[in-house]
């Protein structure tokens, strides 16, 4: 990435920078932006009002705040993991290989995206279940159970977080230069060998894009994790669930839970935007 | 643009500012064709607890009936979510609580119109799945780890009389989950993902065989109150409201629905 940039494209930057600080842009697209800014701003405000500065660090470091930042670290890390051991080659199947139902398969992927969460959770209960068409026979064969388990609540984030890492790396597979790699089978790699040495490295800004996005989505999941997985503390109470809970007895706590989330997450956005999305 | 291409969304050079105002049309025009249908009836927003989700249904249909020009809108859910949401000025009419403490938040807030009056009660039963696979028989077994055992989150009424109906028993609980409302903990018993959960004997009921129900030797009953609320625009319609919910006709859905009377 660094060898590309060289000194020209720097000084584009610099006179695209000098030019948008000298003229005002139009006010029809100004206000409406403003407006969409505010939307985002505001919620994080009234949440900054209500927070409880004094009692924060008490209130932070409780069993219940701390059991929960560890599972919630725990499940979405898990989830993002698997979202690209999944996920990659389900993108490159879908980008790479001609199969007749593919537009059905596709349809499928992205699916939990406008799924309402809970619908998602509901499905996998009634599938994996321990009456479920795939999870009664696991339950029968070897005891195990998904639902009101950690593994139940890295399911159910996995099932709404991977879609984001399979439509960003599909998405950069598609607009892919295809020609180096064209030139590496000529050279005789074989076709795992592409796609481990010239494809993956390639792709790898947008496959990183990907792995956050999933694994913020993962972080802040709640419907499908409370519908399948319940809500434990310790065993599946995630953040979000705890803020749910705690939202009815103990506003404070759920309010400092709610500012951990927005710490955590904004932090990790904010970096990673620095790092690897800015073009 | 690549997220739009993987869904398969590909347009050729789309006309923007039809397809906004498209957008705007649509749903300016079904506000318009839900309003100006008939004459709008008075909304008597209720808030009520989940556990009186059934009996409510019928008590609307009938109050309906009986007081045209009164339309009422049910919000059901775990009472603590209820009097969070009115604390937080949810345009409410009527409070149903699950329990005292938490219309007496609402109370304390200065927001009743009128005195909370009770008008039902309600006791614990064991609902487990059809057919018993955990085969449970009374509270003990819920100190059992190998079984699937589910309650009410505590902060529900559902859940405090749990704790305290267990702790009556001196039975230390193996839960594997706490759910937001009875409701909630209802279904996944009836989906039979779970071996049992305490809920109300009424919650046994309205699941119509869908779980079975034991008794449990805990006669302690959770007492329901209502009170009219300055949070909503028709304090009328929420007299008349609670007004049905005392009459011998109220009282009579609510006991076929399985709830005690307010004198017990």
């Amino acid at each position: 990435m660094s060898q590309h940039a060289g000194t020209k494209p720097g000084t584009a930057k610099s006179r695209t920078a000098r030019r948008r600080t000298r003229r005002m842009p139009p006010l029809v697209i100004l206000l409406p932006a403003v407006l969409g800014a505010l939307l985002f701003a505001v919620p994080l405000v009234g949440l900054l009002g209500r927070a409880p500065w004094r009692q924060l660090p008490t209130l932070i470091t409780s069993d219940l705040v701390v059991e929960s930042i560890r599972l919630s670290m725990i499940t979405s890390l898990a989830a993002a993991a698997i979202s690209v051991i999944l996920g990659v080659p389900l993108a490159w199947v879908l980008s790479r290989v001609n199969f007749p139902a593919k537009a059905l398969v596709r349809a499928l992927v992205t699916l939990p995206m406008v799924l309402p969460p809970v619908v998602g959770g509901a499905a996998l209960l009634f599938a994996l279940g321990r009456r479920g068409i795939v999870g009664q026979p696991i339950y029968e064969g070897t005891g195990f159970l998904l639902p009101f388990s950690t593994w139940g609540v890295i399911v159910a984030n996995t099932f709404v977080a991977m879609p984001f890492l399979v439509i960003t790396v599909e998405g950069a597979l598609n607009n892919a230069d295809r020609r180096p790699e064209h030139a590496a089978a000529t050279l005789g790699a074989s076709r795992l060998a592409v796609f481990t040495r010239i494809t993956i490295p390639a792709i790898s800004p947008s496959l990183i894009a990907g792995l956050v996005l999933a694994w913020a989505r993962a972080l802040g999941e709640f419907g499908a994790t409370v519908t399948f997985a319940g809500n434990l503390q310790g065993r599946t109470q995630t953040l979000p669930l705890a803020v749910f809970v705690a939202l009815e007895t103990d506003r404070d706590t759920a309010v400092a839970i709610s500012l951990v989330l927005v710490a955590i997450s904004l932090s990790v956005l904010i970096l990673l935007r620095d790092r690897w999305w800015s073009r | 643009m690549s997220l739009a291409q993987s869904i398969g969304l590909r347009a050729k050079r789309p006309s923007f500012v039809p397809a906004v105002l498209a957008l705007l049309g649509v749903p300016l025009l079904l506000t318009a064709c839900g309003e100006d249908g008939t004459q709008r009836a008075a909304q008597v927003q209720v808030f009520a607890a989940a556990s009186l989700t059934e009996a409510f249904a019928e008590l609307a249909d009938v109050f309906e009936l009986a007081n045209p020009g009164q339309e009422v809108r049910l919000n059901l859910a775990g009472s603590s979510r209820l009097s969070t949401q009115i604390l937080e000025g949810g345009p409410a009419d009527v409070f149903a609580s699950a329990d005292r403490p938490n219309m007496d938040l609402v109370d304390q807030a200065g927001s009743l119109l009128g005195p909370q009056v009770v008008f039902a009660t309600n006791r614990l039963e064991i609902a487990v799945p059809p057919g018993n696979p955990g085969q449970v028989s009374g509270l003990a077994d819920f100190a059992n780890a190998s079984l699937l055992i589910g309650l009410c989150a505590e902060a529900v009424p559902c859940g405090a009389l749990a704790a305290q109906a267990l702790a009556a028993s001196s039975v230390e609980p193996a839960v594997d989950t706490y759910e937001a409302d009875v409701k909630a903990l209802l279904t996944k018993i009836t989906a039979d993902e779970l071996d049992a959960g305490l809920v109300y004997a009424t919650d046994v009921l309205a699941a119509d065989g869908a779980v079975a129900g034991i008794e449990i030797n805990f006669d302690q009953a959770t007492s329901y109150p209502v009170a009219v609320l300055e949070n909503g625009s028709n304090p009328t319609g929420g007299r008349l409201f609670v007004a049905f919910l005392l009459s011998e006709a109220g009282q009579e859905i609510l006991k076929r629905h399985g709830f005690g009377g307010p004198g017990l």
